[in-house]
């Protein structure tokens, strides 16, 4: 019998379950390991090196080295480790949050100034709000990147 | 005896730590949610308890995916700030109680809740932010926090995290167990973490303040009715990472009008009450309740 997973129809979410962490285990020990000043010199130095030692599938190390946080999520990465490449590259928690959103950062700032982003709309799949698929990607952060 | 007077509820949002620890509390970004805490640094220090039983999570700086316990309790005789990436705050070292503690973790286990015991750990933003936003700005070397903290981290990284009914549970086996430590001691418990927020994916930056304070008014009157809300609710109206308060229920199980699951004593005092949006990605909520 299946376990019970209610949290599956939530719009532009990934419940870090225990069928994640076990795909993700080596990812996000990969990002404990950036916890060590010395680690982290070494990944800045060459990633793909640091990477290399660490038994991830190729699909986690081009998330990280896409610096796609979406992508690490799919992959089985939580947020909480994937914070320390974030600190690493000496991004806040607000930056890489909004990362995932398509927004720019001043874009989502704004949206976070303003109250945040508003639950109607966004409780279900099938409804309407700004966090469901058909209304991806929100902001202008692909169109700047593109212009970059 | 020992005995809880009061109970602590507060978000412990990274960047609040960040704001104190680099001086931008007046800036106009940060002074309104300072200003919600101006009253708890004075209440602190008009009620400055022997111990404070502080319940929050570990961030993925502690425990890695190596070892993930559900409720952890510290025994140990201090703490270090952990460095989670950033380098660590510059705050005191948490000196801990390992007397009461290891009372605690031998009375609850006994009361059939499965404990694990950790007496090395380093603590993060979850436990030492709250300390900040209630005692203010100190030292790093010359400072030191008001007195002994208890640490109890609990899992809520990797779903499913406790129930809140369980967690509701837990609180009042606490209690039992600090009323049974003959120490003449004046114990606060502090619930942490929250309110609605999410910090991934498309549906990153999720508020919804409706929901959080209806939280709010129900865990101060209905906490046992509070406590049954089922894991999807918390998901789908505050966020993925809004599952942390189920943690503010342990701390609400363990006032002492709460006993056999039900409200028996007089309700609790509302010392203080304060809700702000955002703070980063969160909304930052707090309450003061005092036993009567």
């Amino acid at each position: 019998m299946s376990l019970d997973k209610p949290y599956l129809d939530v719009p532009g979410t990934v419940i870090f379950d225990a069928d994640q962490s076990r795909e993700g285990y080596w990812l996000n020990q990969f990002c404990m390991s950036l916890m060590k000043a010395d680690n982290r010199a070494r990944f800045k130095t060459d990633e793909r090196a640091y990477l290399d030692e660490w038994p991830m599938s190729e699909e986690q190390k081009q998330a990280v080295l896409a610096r796609d946080l979406n992508r690490c999520i799919r992959a089985g990465g939580n947020i909480y480790f994937l914070a320390k490449i974030g600190a690493t590259d000496g991004k806040s928690f607000q930056q890489m949050a909004g990362s995932m959103t398509g927004m720019t950062e001043q874009e989502y700032r704004d949206m976070m100034m303003a109250g945040g982003r508003s639950i109607e709309g966004n409780r279900r799949l099938g409804e309407d709000g700004d966090a469901q698929p058909h209304r991806q990607p929100q902001g202008a952060a692909d169109k700047h990147h593109e212009g970059t | 005896m020992a005995r809880i007077t009061a109970s602590v509820y507060t978000s412990h949002v990274p960047a609040i730590g960040v704001a104190i620890d680099l001086d931008k509390t007046a800036e106009p970004y940060w002074q309104p949610l300072f200003a919600g805490y101006e009253f708890s640094r004075q209440w602190m220090k008009d009620n400055r308890p022997d111990v404070i039983f502080l319940v929050y999570n570990d961030h993925a700086n502690a425990f890695s995916l190596d070892m993930i316990p559900t409720f952890a309790i510290g025994t140990a005789a201090e703490y270090r700030p952990a460095d989670e990436g950033w380098g660590p705050r510059p705050v005191p070292k948490v000196v801990g109680h390992p007397g009461l503690a290891s009372h605690i973790a031998q009375s609850v286990i006994q009361q059939d809740f499965d404990l694990t015991i950790v007496n090395r750990m380093d603590v993060d933003h979850g436990l030492t932010v709250p300390l900040s936003l209630m005692c203010g700005k100190l030292d790093p070397q010359e400072g030191a926090w008001p007195c002994p903290v208890i640490p109890f981290a609990v899992n809520v990284v990797q779903y499913p995290v406790p129930s809140g009914q369980r967690c509701f549970n837990l609180g009042q086996a606490i209690r039992k167990a600090v009323e049974s430590y003959d120490e003449d001691l004046n114990v606060h418990i502090w619930g942490t973490g929250g309110m609605s927020h999410q910090l991934q994916g498309p549906r990153a930056g999720l508020i919804n303040a409706g929901w959080d304070n209806r939280f709010l008014d129900r865990l101060i009157a209905e906490p046992q009715e509070l406590a049954k809300v089922p894991h999807i609710e918390y998901v789908r109206e505050a966020g993925s990472e809004g599952i942390e308060l189920v943690m503010w229920l342990i701390a609400r199980g363990a006032m002492p009008d709460v006993a056999n699951g039900q409200l028996v004593g007089p309700a609790p005092t509302v010392a203080h009450r304060f809700f702000h949006v955002p703070a980063s990605n969160t909304a930052v909520g707090h309450l003061i309740l005092e036993q009567n």
